[in-house]
C-alpha cells in the first residue's frame, strides 16, 4: 500500500486545508488549468463535504480520481485530468 | 444457422455502439438562476452554486431580479445585510449563550447591523470570500451575471449604477438560456 501511495506520481500540489466548500473545487479547477491530460493533481482538503465532491467534480470533468485518503479529518485526493 | 446468429450479435453490438455514440453528452451542462433576494444570507447560495458549477464546466447564467440586483449595485453589494428580525433561525451571536435572542429584539434599531457584523464574522472565521470576491470569481469563471431590465425600471437604476460586469436583458433572453438548462434554480 505505501509502495503504491510513492508510486503516484504526482504533478502539482494543492493546499485547501482551512477552506469550506465551494473553494475547494475552484481553486482544483484553477490548479488543473496548469496540468495537460493524464497528469496528477493532489489535492489535500479538510471540508468533510470534500469527500463527495471530488468524486462528481472529477465526474463531471472527465477527470479520474485515483484515489483518495482520510487521516484525522485531514482528505487527500489523487487527481488525474482527463 | 450459426453463422446468421454471429451476425445478429455483431449486427446488435454494432447498433449499440452507434446508439451510445449518438446519445453521448457533448453539449456542456448549463445551470441557470433567479437571484431575487438581497440580503447577505441570501445572495451566498447562487452565488456558491453558479461558481461550483463553473468549476465543473458547466455554463452558467445567474438573473439578478427585484432586491436580488443589490448584488450587482455598484454603491450597495458591499453593503448587503442580513435581518434578524422575522429569522427564527438566527443564531445567539455569541456562543456559549444557551439561548438564542428573543425575535422582537431584532426590532430594535441597529439591530440588522450588529447582526450583518456578526455574519460577516462568522464568514471570515470560516475562510468564506466576502461577497464582492464572489462576484469577481464567478466572472473570472465565465458566470454570466443578468441585470433584470425589468428591476432597473422599477427601482430607477441606471446602468452606470451597475458593476460593468452586468448584462442587461430581459426575462425572455433568460428563459431561452433556461429552456436548455439541465439545472433551474429560482433563490
Amino acid at each position: 500500500m505505501t509502495q503504491q501511495i510513492q508510486a503516484t506520481k504526482v504533478d502539482r500540489e494543492l493546499d485547501t486545508r482551512g477552506l469550506l466548500c465551494p473553494m475547494p473545487v475552484i481553486q482544483a479547477f484553477e490548479a488543473m488549468k496548469g496540468l495537460v491530460s493524464g497528469q496528477t493533481l493532489r489535492v489535500v482538503a479538510t471540508d468533510p463535504g470534500s469527500k463527495a465532491d471530488f468524486p462528481a467534480w472529477a465526474e463531471s470533468l472527465g477527470h479520474r480520481l485515483l484515489r483518495h485518503e482520510e487521516d484525522h479529518g485531514v482528505y487527500t485526493y489523487w487527481i488525474q485530468k482527463g | 444457422m450459426q453463422q446468421t446468429l454471429e451476425k445478429l450479435t455483431l449486427d446488435f453490438q454494432e447498433f449499440q455502439r452507434l446508439h451510445l455514440e449518438a446519445h453521448k453528452e457533448t453539449a456542456p451542462k448549463r445551470l441557470a438562476i433567479v437571484a431575487s433576494k438581497g440580503s447577505l444570507d441570501m445572495v451566498y447560495p447562487p452565488l456558491i452554486l453558479a461558481t461550483t458549477a463553473a468549476s465543473m464546466g458547466w455554463e452558467v447564467s445567474i438573473f439578478f431580479t427585484f432586491y436580488g440586483m443589490d448584488a450587482l449595485h455598484r454603491k450597495r453589494y458591499k453593503g448587503l445585510k442580513v435581518a434578524p428580525l422575522g429569522n427564527p433561525a438566527s443564531p445567539a451571536p455569541f456562543q456559549g449563550i444557551p439561548f438564542q435572542v428573543p425575535n422582537i429584539i431584532g426590532a430594535i434599531p441597529g439591530m440588522t447591523a450588529i447582526a450583518t457584523i456578526f455574519m460577516k464574522r462568522w464568514m471570515k472565521k470560516a475562510n468564506v470570500p466576502p461577497v464582492e470576491q464572489f462576484i469577481d470569481m464567478a466572472h473570472g469563471m465565465g458566470v454570466k451575471m443578468i441585470a433584470c431590465s425589468t428591476t432597473m425600471g422599477v427601482m430607477n437604476i441606471k446602468k452606470e449604477d451597475l458593476l460593468p460586469i452586468a448584462d442587461i436583458e430581459g426575462a425572455a433572453s433568460f428563459l431561452h438560456f433556461a429552456s436548455k438548462a439541465t439545472v433551474t434554480l429560482f433563490v
